[in-house]
């Protein structure tokens, strides 16, 4: 059974606690085990790499140092711990000797090769487990077809992250697939939708947000699946919708997983309203 | 590549950010597909010449700095592998250091609070950040309705979740995040 070190950071204990609560669920339905790492601190996320380079390394490196203590490799489910933490590990692996040291002063403990730091979708694709789910037999979902929306910090910087192919990744997609959905081809699934701004500009994340949006629903997509609490959260809240239009739902990867391997709505927070079936648009004779 | 003398600051920013600011041929491919160059004051591609010629001023003053929404888009597409994204870090430590941050972004203030709220418990309290930022910029009825919707769910916890090692993370943000001019 495949085991882990956990970090789940500070938007999965708060405002994307279903995220957190529906990553332990499948994690638990998959046997893939998870050890939350103990006194984890908060990677910073743009305010630390904003405040200086300094401030990122390390608050990125205790974690990967707490998780490389306990000898096990460490997965993030959010997209900006994973970033943070992936490129404080890149420092320790393969960084110069005076970023090591400094970051070995401000830890005030010594430094050391690392585990490897994984974003939850590469353990999900992982042999074994891809294994287990393509052989699971899956619940019928309410849609039939989505978005996979990657944003930003999960595929960039691509020398940082080496997450699948920057400019159309396709990890998630595959997933859906294995769920019985089917997944759009479109423009935004890498387009940043400005989260990190959402409450300074919230303004100019309307437009960005707007954007992506549109080009979901001209797609076909019924919901938009994410693999980013920050996304998740200024998607959905920056919305906005017309006259006559119903909000386009923005889930989990977690919840939709969840719900395909039978799991219940309420243990990983998808709210009742989502699962009952919409009719499709072409049902009614009109064309999207 | 020609070094221009008579300024520090593309020496700074290259120390600062790990970035060889001088092999950018201004192809301005970064700025093409960056997502917030609409509402920039300097285009991505502007601020490397910038850096290059010295232009301190112009640069630690400016909203471009602050609007960028580090999505690294530029630095995955550029050419010659030069990081804008990284460049702007280094300009926001600058530019916070001198106390020349624009703040009618009010990018500064808020990525203050948030770290401020990190260097006292750890982890990062929501509602405090929230709060004093709101107190720092006077924006009080922003997003009410929603703060009220997320608290309803459960999403916005009145106490932070503390660690036990918080001394170390004070002393990270403390020694190495500038200051707080902001
Ligand atoms: S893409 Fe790279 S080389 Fe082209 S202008 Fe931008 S930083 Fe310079
Ligand atoms: S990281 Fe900043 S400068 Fe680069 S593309 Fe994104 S918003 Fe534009």
């Amino acid at each position: 059974m495949p085991a882990y070190s956990y970090f789940p950071g500070c938007s999965l204990s708060g405002t994307s606690k279903e995220y957190g609560a529906s990553t332990v669920e499948v994690c638990r339905a998959l046997g893939i085990e998870l050890t939350e790492l103990e006194d984890w601190n908060c990677c910073g996320a743009t305010s630390g790499h904003s405040a200086s380079r300094e401030v990122a390394d390390a608050l990125g490196a205790r974690n990967v140092l707490l998780a490389t203590d306990m000898g096990l490799d460490l997965v993030a489910p959010c997209a900006a711990c994973y970033n943070r933490t992936k490129r404080a590990a890149n420092v320790l692996a393969e960084g110069d000797a005076a970023r090591k040291q400094r970051i070995a002063e401000l830890l005030g403990r010594p430094v050391r090769e690392p585990v490897r730091v994984l974003h939850l979708l590469e353990v999900f694709s992982h042999e074994e487990v891809a294994e287990r789910l393509g052989g699971r037999a899956m619940q019928p979902l309410p849609v039939s077809k989505v978005a996979a929306y990657y944003g930003c910090l999960l595929v960039r910087p691509p020398k940082e992250t080496g997450f699948d192919d920057p400019e159309n990744p396709q990890t998630m997609d595959r997933l859906l697939r294995l769920c019985g959905l089917e997944t759009c081809d479109w423009y935004f699934k890498n387009e940043c939708c400005g989260a990190s701004h959402s409450i300074p500009q919230s303004s100019v994340v309307l437009t960005l947000v707007d954007r992506i949006i549109r080009n979901a629903r001209a797609a076909g997509a019924e919901w938009i699946v994410t693999a980013c609490p920050l996304c998740q959260v200024n998607l959905d809240t920056r919305q906005q919708v017309a006259l006559g239009e119903e909000p386009l739902p923005v889930l989990y990867i977690t919840q939709v997983l969840g719900l395909a391997l039978g799991l219940s709505p309420k243990s990983l927070g998808v709210p009742e309203q989502l699962m009952i079936p919409r009719v499709p648009a072409g049902a009614a004779g009109g064309g999207r | 590549m020609i070094r221009l003398r008579g300024s520090s600051l593309p020496g700074e920013i290259e120390a600062l950010s790990g970035q060889r600011v001088f092999d950018c041929n201004q192809c301005a491919k970064c700025t093409a597909g960056c997502p917030m160059s609409f509402a920039m004051d300097i285009q991505p591609n502007q601020m490397i010449r910038l850096v290059q010629l010295g232009q301190a001023d112009r640069l630690l003053r400016s909203k471009a700095i602050w609007l960028c929404s580090s999505c690294e888009t530029c630095a995955a597409r550029c050419p010659m592998s030069v990081s804008v994204a990284e460049v702007v870090d280094a300009l926001r430590q600058l530019s916070r250091e001198r106390g020349m941050a624009d703040r009618s972004t009010g990018a500064p203030q808020f990525h203050q609070a948030f770290l401020d709220s990190v260097a006292r418990h750890g982890r990062a309290h929501e509602l405090e950040a929230i709060g004093v930022y709101k107190a720092k910029t006077r924006r009080f009825f922003d997003d009410i309705g929603l703060g009220i919707r997320m608290f309803r769910q459960g999403k916005l916890s009145l106490l932070p979740h503390r660690i036990q090692d918080r001394d170390v993370i004070r002393r990270i943000i403390r020694q190495s995040s500038g200051s707080s001019k902001t």
